[in-house]
């Protein structure tokens, strides 16, 4: 079984978003809790995008049944669906 | 007002005549021109635009022009013939396979998804889709590779860059058939009318400066539902009126259900209505036999792709 390190995880998604969206623009404040849609932040391209980073950089595939706001729509969710697909 | 399942009926006279009088106004007045030139692919909402065209401008003052290409219907040309016999107005045809093979079109779509799938070849036909049914599922909206030939169907999501250049590639038909028709409006000074619903208008489902490129929008305020009793009001021919709405723009045959909107017209249009106007989903789902949970998905789909399309509806935007 192999186990994330949450806070890294957390890291290198922020790191993601702000350099996908935000242009590295930090002063752009958003909570690990946050639906990316609602605010905004990415819209269903940006889902393609998002899947693309999570099958890159941590190996996973994310299946089509998978593809739910509840595994993608947040720094929370995307941590949490990662663990259970390295589990 | 109370939601029923006739909430969206209208009258079609009525509607008809304010929309009649506001495109005689806008064109003569705003635009300054003097006669309509309208795309028409066989389809219902070009036909209902030409058949109001017609009707509020005399048909001398229209034209219909049929813009087919490699991947279109044979059916769109006729149905389009029949239209234009109908309502008394003159027809151009415009085949631009030649000018979408000098932009690349069909190479840069094949190349995308030969990328998807190595084995793609001329004896494929392909498609995009969306997964079917969005009222079953939270999903996001995400996009399907389907090819076809003799032996059977194969279908893939689309990985992003093949998504990209494959819907790229594809609105080059959409933007050549704009310019087409300014070609034509302009050496007649005439306007040109944007033929997108409410649905398509508000969700998204047009090219920006293809389809969307245009100078008035007479049924952009109208939902699809309401779009057929205009069509059946104003004498727009059965073989029209009952054919399932296509894309017309992929080799394969795909229904604007499966490639965008996940839902049938009744469903959608209502669910949305009652969302803008603030009928709790519970309710909504009453009236059309719905779960709440459907009817929640439903909103929450359509709120999203609203949302997901606003940069399709903005000018371009200047710095202040």
């Amino acid at each position: 079984m192999a186990v994330i390190d949450k806070d890294t995880v957390r890291k290198e998604i922020r790191d993601f978003i702000y350099e996908t969206y935000f242009f590295g623009d930090e002063s752009e404040t958003f909570e690990d809790t946050d639906s990316f849609m609602e605010q905004g932040i990415i819209d269903s391209t940006g889902v393609l995008e998002l899947t693309s980073f999570l099958e890159e950089k941590y190996g996973v595939t994310v299946d089509d049944d998978e593809m739910l706001p509840a595994n993608l729509d947040s720094v929370e969710n995307l941590i949490g669906f990662i663990e259970r697909k390295k589990s | 007002m109370s939601f029923t399942k006739d909430s969206l009926k209208i009258d079609a006279a009525a509607v008809t005549e304010q929309i009649c009088e506001q495109m005689r106004s806008q064109i003569r007045k705003d635009l300054k021109k003097t006669g309509a030139i309208v795309g028409i692919s066989g389809g219902i909402d070009s036909s209902v635009c030409a058949a109001l065209a017609s009707r509020a401008l005399g048909p001398k003052r229209v034209v219909g022009i049929m813009m087919p290409e490699t991947d279109s219907s044979p059916e769109s040309e006729k149905l389009a013939r029949e239209l234009s016999e109908t309502f008394g107005f003159e027809t151009v045809l415009e085949n631009i396979s030649g000018g979408l093979s000098g932009l690349g079109c069909y190479e840069r779509r094949d190349e995308a998804v030969k990328s998807v799938f190595p084995e793609f070849d001329k004896s494929y036909t392909s498609k995009i889709t969306i997964p079917s049914n969005i009222l079953e599922k939270d999903s996001f909206n995400f996009f399907q590779l389907t090819i076809e030939n003799k032996d059977g169907a194969k279908t893939k999501r689309l990985p992003l860059e093949a998504y990209l250049q494959i819907v790229a590639a594809s609105n080059l038909k959409q933007r050549l058939r704009m310019t087409t028709l300014y070609y034509h409006a302009e050496k007649r000074n005439w306007a040109v009318v944007g033929t997108g619903n409410k649905d398509e208008h508000m969700q998204g489902f047009f090219v920006k400066y293809g389809d969307g490129g245009a100078d008035l929008k007479p049924i952009a305020h109208l939902y699809k539902i309401q779009v057929y009793q205009l069509a059946e009001y104003l004498g727009v021919p059965q073989s029209i009126i009952g054919r399932v709405p296509t894309t017309d723009t992929y080799s394969a045959e795909v229904t604007q259900e499966e490639f965008f909107f996940g839902l049938d017209f009744y469903n959608m249009d209502m669910l949305w209505h009652a969302m803008e106007t603030g009928v709790p989903a519970a309710d909504a789902a009453k009236v059309l036999g719905l779960t709440t949970e459907q009817a929640e998905r439903g909103y929450a789909n359509i709120q999203r792709k609203i949302t997901a399309t606003e940069y399709l509806r903005m000018p371009p935007i200047e710095i202040e």
